[in-house]
């Protein structure tokens, strides 16, 4: 292997890192404020990604109704809950990406990539409402086989509606760049760059808004976050709405990357996972190493043995929870 | 109530020659997932540690089965060996990790092994290896059914002994209460990676059997999905339950296999539905019964025996000397908590046969020197002597065994479990019986020695006639009392005691005083924490007041009572 | 005479399966303090969780002249807990819990912080520190201080003075005093009984979940069996 072969595999590993980063960082946000680990995640991505490749297509994705669907019946779950016309307030945002799916330009390559986020988007705070709010209250264990049983549900859905094949979307700029024996593909800077945006977006969110430092608050002290009025149902899903747009995002530039089946999201938000493990559940910085790391990793695992490189990017998993482990004794715990 | 082991040997019985053909196979599957789901219960249900890499072990045994076929005794030899040795060494990774970090964990090394059984290239890959001899002594499906459920009922009969054990209460304070269950003298990272080892051989059970009854492997039985449907069985059935592993089993296979049949024949499509629909039925059913299906049933808890009238108590036995050395030296500890100094120069003095009272505000840093004393922090200065011995970062177990008892300010009882089965917790290092010998019911004349002496203990403070109430039962004064009759299950010869007469009546306090005195009369050492006043001067010899980190009186009650140090820092700041 | 601020009827509550309280009633009025004491372990802090909603109840609870609802519309309506455990954002900065208190109170905030800021300078001094780094006097300035911004109506101290050294404490009451005066009303429920039945109006002893004496406080503070239980001089 020679320097050039590394370079691009690096170049490989950094893109890949920096989606994985992105995935990490929603994990992330969903697990401190509600105690779901959302499995899901990678789905929705598949799905994203499945929904723009349609799009781009010119035909009506069948994520369109199921989001209309579950819409209706997040409706009627108020309903049956007591609430009463609080209850519509989940119809506005599906009937009008409805709309704009139906009479606007869908098949336009500008048109169809947002569109693809705002069908996919509202899956997150949908599937809080129906699946984990009920179970709010449930042990972790019963809240980590939802999401389990969750992620099924999403992975049947994909192939339901989208068939086995996988599908690739129109990247967002075909543009490379030479450097010296190197080319850099603008769709990997594009990738990096736009997932730097985001967490840098996603900063000032946090930092900056009301919302955002509520949504800090709910996940730092619980018991704090009610006391000052915070509304525990509503930052969970405005948690579970960020990932989902992660998610949703990080499809789409994956899947210029490298076609997405229904199937591959799992595999993907798993990584995505092993980052936020690296990164101690807690850090978003370490989370962002952790990221890269995996994505490299698994850039160089390809090339030397392909047939093993997901047992490489686990195996990493090993020496970081010892360290994890003799550093809090037992991390995770109780008190 | 009938118990699962019972219900699965009936099934071994009668089901082989009942069944009509094609069930005979459905049950057989049922009956291998009740393996391994029996042993995810003792893994996960009762001691708390999600795994979802259970499939993996299956097929390690299995394929271990399947290379050794025509020698199925070396087969399941070498397979329990080779799960059981890949989950030792897992459980040094393990042992450590709760929660979320041991669940994905699972899943990575689920993934892993998935993986490997699909590349290397003397497992044949995809292509599987067919044509695997069925068991000698099980030559036809009917057999391999009866073997199965035979098996089911071996290892819930197993599960059962071991639940009702020494281990199995240990065990089940490995759920949330390990530094409790260390306090008591458990070795909790040594029980937790054996609980891992066993239920991992629960799953190579499975796995030698499936390889001989289906004849034919392949990687896909035991990737990260059947790890995942292991983990629904028990939720769904009842986790910490065994009844709920066999519940789960049938549940999820019949369920599963009744979808597959049916699902496309309403939707006319074949095989994109089912496993969509299921997951479905899932969510349906854990948000209608979040704590398993068996939860909804009514409940018939076997009622205990009782005996006509409480045991008197027992006399205590003499255990010391009054006087002499200290039996707890404190000297000079300081306790920092990044800038806050919780303690600071605090020392303190407790002998054989005396009551020693720590008292001031709350906040005043007396439970860090509790935890200090107890071995659960260490002091960042000044050293603990304890029996005569420096201890240096000596842990809570250990201390436990050198004779230290605690009881806790937030209770820390298994609220679930009864008041027998939490004081006999605190018998612990006075049995020696391990896993297997509970397995094999090899422990029974020591079990019946641990849980005299639980009774005993019970008997002593007055709680003889709860014995068989769940201790979450009891008001929180009472799960005090329980704890104290843990502690002294130890048998110790010094006693900490944290806030014991807090929700207490009055006549109750007075008893708890009576059995403190009777205690320091058999030459007990006793440390208490404890805010009321009245309590503490008519019981104890002497007091030692803190505030802000450090000691501003000791002496008599007397002495420290009339102390004006004492009444502005304590009794009235402000006024 | 025009209805309380708060009152409890027939309260019942408790952990899990465990009941703590058993039919407690008890007024607030608009300005005034009501002290709660009583044993560790006699169900304080649990009222007070149950009177903010954070605990399944049984029972009749009307605040501001409604029924008592979520924790989240108790804030709304004016009613503030600062609990035993004060529940800060440790991670986050001085400044932003501050302005985390005023949630539900946006448009008063920038007004509230000033007045706060103005109670407790220390608190100005330190709005850029992260939370983790205070003392646990300033801890408490911050709980308090938190409560504060969101106007209340009704403050509910769970243990103000735990942990704290005595000037600290003295320093405390001296603005529960303030506050007082400035017509917020308190449910007081403090270890340091002394100090707490010499600000209160009026008083409840709560053991084993029950209210067992209530009246005025100076009665309360004269009476033989709080002398003896709680005020420390008795025997």
């Amino acid at each position: 292997m020679n320097l050039f072969v590394l370079l691009t595999l690096l170049q490989d590993g950094l893109t890949t890192g920096a989606i994985y980063l992105l995935l990490a960082v929603g994990l992330l946000i969903v697990f401190s404020v509600t105690r779901v680990i959302f499995v899901p995640q990678g789905d929705l991505l598949a799905l994203a990604a499945l929904t723009v490749a349609q799009l781009e297509a010119g035909s009506v994705p069948g994520t369109l109704w199921l989001l209309d669907a579950l819409a209706v019946l997040a409706v009627l779950a108020d309903l049956l809950a007591g609430s009463r016309w609080r209850a519509l307030r989940w119809l506005p945002v599906p009937a009008l990406v409805t709309l704009a799916t139906l009479f606007g330009p869908r098949a336009a390559a500008w048109y169809a990539m947002p569109l693809g986020l705002a069908i996919i988007t509202p899956f997150g705070p949908l599937l809080w409402r129906l699946v984990f709010r009920r179970a709010a209250g449930a042990t972790m264990l019963t809240l980590l086989i939802l999401a389990m049983a969750l992620h099924f549900v999403l992975e049947g859905a994909g192939m339901v509606l989208f068939g086995p094949d996988g599908a690739a979307t129109a990247p967002l700029t075909e543009a490379a760049f030479a450097v010296g024996p190197l080319t850099l593909s603008g769709q990997s800077l594009a990738v990096v760059g736009l997932c730097a945006a985001l967490v840098a977006l996603l900063r000032w969110f946090f930092g900056a808004t009301i919302e955002g430092k509520a949504l800090r608050a709910a996940a730092s002290d619980r018991l704090g976050a009610r006391l000052v009025g915070i509304d525990a149902a509503r930052s969970g899903g405005l948690a579970f709405a960020l990932a989902a747009f992660v998610a949703a995002l990080s499809g789409v530039l994956i899947a210029a990357l490298t076609p997405i089946g229904y199937d591959t999201g799992f595999a993907i938000g798993l990584k995505g996972f092993v980052a936020a493990i690296v990164g101690g559940l807690v850090s978003y910085p370490a989370a962002a190493a952790g990221a890269v790391l995996v994505g490299v990793l698994e850039s160089l695992g390809s090339f030397w043995a392909s047939a093993y490189r997901d047992v490489i990017v686990y195996a990493l998993l090993v020496p970081v929870l010892l360290l994890l482990s003799w550093r809090g004794r037992r991390a995770g715990e109780e008190t | 109530m009938i118990r699962p082991a019972v219900l699965a040997l009936a099934a071994a019985l009668i089901l082989p020659p009942l069944l009509p053909p094609f069930y005979v196979t459905l049950a057989a599957y049922v009956g291998l997932a009740a393996i391994v789901a029996t042993g995810l219960v003792l893994l996960t249900g009762i001691s708390g540690q999600t795994s979802f890499g259970q499939a993996s072990f299956v097929g390690i045994a299995a394929y271990a089965a399947a290379l050794l076929d025509g020698r199925p005794f070396t087969g399941l030899l070498a397979g329990l060996a080779a799960a059981g040795v890949v989950a030792w060494l897992l459980g040094f990774i393990t042992a450590r990790l709760s929660g979320h970090f041991l669940a994905l964990c699972s899943v990575a090394w689920g993934l892993s092994f998935y993986s490997l059984f699909g590349t290397l290239p003397w497992l044949h890959g995809f292509n599987g290896i067919g044509g695997i001899a069925a068991l000698p002594f099980a030559p036809g499906p009917r057999a391999g059914l009866a073997v199965v459920w035979a098996v089911v009922a071996l290892g819930l009969w197993g599960a059962q002994n071991l639940l009702d054990s020494r281990s199995g209460r240990a065990l089940r304070a490995l759920n949330g209460a390990r530094l409790m269950a260390e306090s008591m003298g458990v070795d909790t990272v040594r029980l937790a990676r054996g609980v891992f080892v066993l239920a991992a051989l629960y799953a190579a059970a499975a796995g030698f059997l499936f390889a001989h009854v289906q004849r034919f492997i392949s990687p896909t039985p035991f990737g990260l999905t059947a790890s995942i449907e292991y983990l629904f069985m028990i939720i769904l059935g009842g986790a910490d339950r065994l009844a709920g592993a066999l519940l789960g089993a049938v549940l999820v296979v019949v369920l599963r296999d009744a979808l597959t049949d049916w699902v496309p024949r309403l939707t006319g499509a074949p095989g994109s539905y089912e496993a969509m629909a299921f997951s479905l039925l899932v969510i349906v059913m854990l948000h209608h019964a979040p704590r398993g299906v068996l939860s909804l049933l009514p409940q018939g808890r076997a009622a205990a025996p009782r005996p006509a009238a409480p045991p008197p108590p027992p006399p205590v036995q003499p255990i010391a000397a009054a006087g002499g050395e200290p039996v707890l030296l404190l000297d000079r500890i300081s306790r920092r908590f990044g800038g806050l100094a919780a303690n600071q120069d605090v020392s303190l003095a407790v002998h054989a046969g005396e009551i020693v009272a720590l008292i001031g505000p709350n906040g005043a840093g007396k439970s860090t020197l509790f935890n200090i004393a107890s071995g659960v922090l260490p002091p960042s200065a000044g050293s603990v002597r304890l029996f005569g011995r420096v201890l240096g970062a000596l842990p809570a177990r250990r201390r436990a065994a050198l004779g230290l008892a605690r009881t806790f300010q937030h209770v820390r009882l298994l609220q679930g479990e009864t008041v027998r089965d939490n004081i006999a917790l605190g018998a612990h290092l006075a049995g020696r019986a391990g896993m297997l010998r509970a397995l094999l019911r090899l422990d029974r004349a020591e079990e019946a020695r641990l849980r005299a002496a639980a009774e005993a203990a019970a008997a002593r403070v007055g709680l003889a006639d709860r014995l068989d109430t769940p201790a979450g039962d009891l008001p929180l004064g009472q799960q005090r009392i329980v704890e104290i009759a843990r502690a002294l299950c130890l048998t110790p010869r010094l006693l900490l005691l944290d806030e014991p007469a807090a929700g207490l009546r009055h006549l109750e306090k007075e008893r708890l005083a009576d059995l403190l005195r009777q205690l320091r009369a058999s030459g007990m050492a006793v440390l208490l924490v404890e805010h009321d006043m009245g309590f503490v001067m008519r019981l104890a010899d002497r007091v030692v007041v803190m505030d802000f980190g450090q000691t501003i009186a000791a002496g008599p009650p007397a002495q420290v009572r009339a102390d004006p140090a004492v009444r502005d820092a304590y009794l009235g700041g402000v006024a | 005479m025009s209805e309380a601020l708060l009152s409890v009827d027939n309260l019942a509550a408790g952990h899990g399966r465990v009941e703590v309280l058993h039919g407690i009633s008890l007024s607030v009025a608009a300005h005034q303090v009501v002290a709660i004491v009583g044993p560790n372990g006699a169900g304080k802090s649990t009222l007070m969780a149950a009177i903010m909603g954070l605990l399944p109840r049984t029972g009749r609870i009307r605040f501001a002249g409604a029924e008592a609802g979520s924790t989240e519309a108790m804030v709304a309506a004016g009613a503030v807990l600062v609990p035993e455990t004060r529940a800060l954002f440790t991670e986050m900065s001085v400044r932003d819990n501050l302005l985390l208190g005023a949630y539900r109170h946006r448009a008063s905030a920038a007004q509230s912080l000033a007045e706060v800021f103005a109670t407790f300078p220390r608190l100005e001094e330190r709005q850029r520190q992260r939370t983790a780094t205070l003392s646990g006097g300033e801890r408490q300035m911050l709980a308090l201080g938190r409560a504060l911004m969101a106007r209340p109506r009704l403050l509910l101290l769970d243990e103000p003075s735990l942990g704290l050294a005595p000037r600290i404490v003295r320093d405390i009451f001296a603005v529960l005093a303030r506050l007082r005066a400035d017509g917020i009303a308190i449910l007081l429920v403090e270890q340091n009984a002394r100090a707490a039945l010499a600000l209160a109006d009026h008083a409840c002893v709560l053991e084993m979940g029950e209210v067992v004496l209530q009246g005025p406080s100076a009665a309360l503070a004269a009476d033989p069996r709080v002398v003896a239980s709680y005020l420390g001089t008795g025997e």
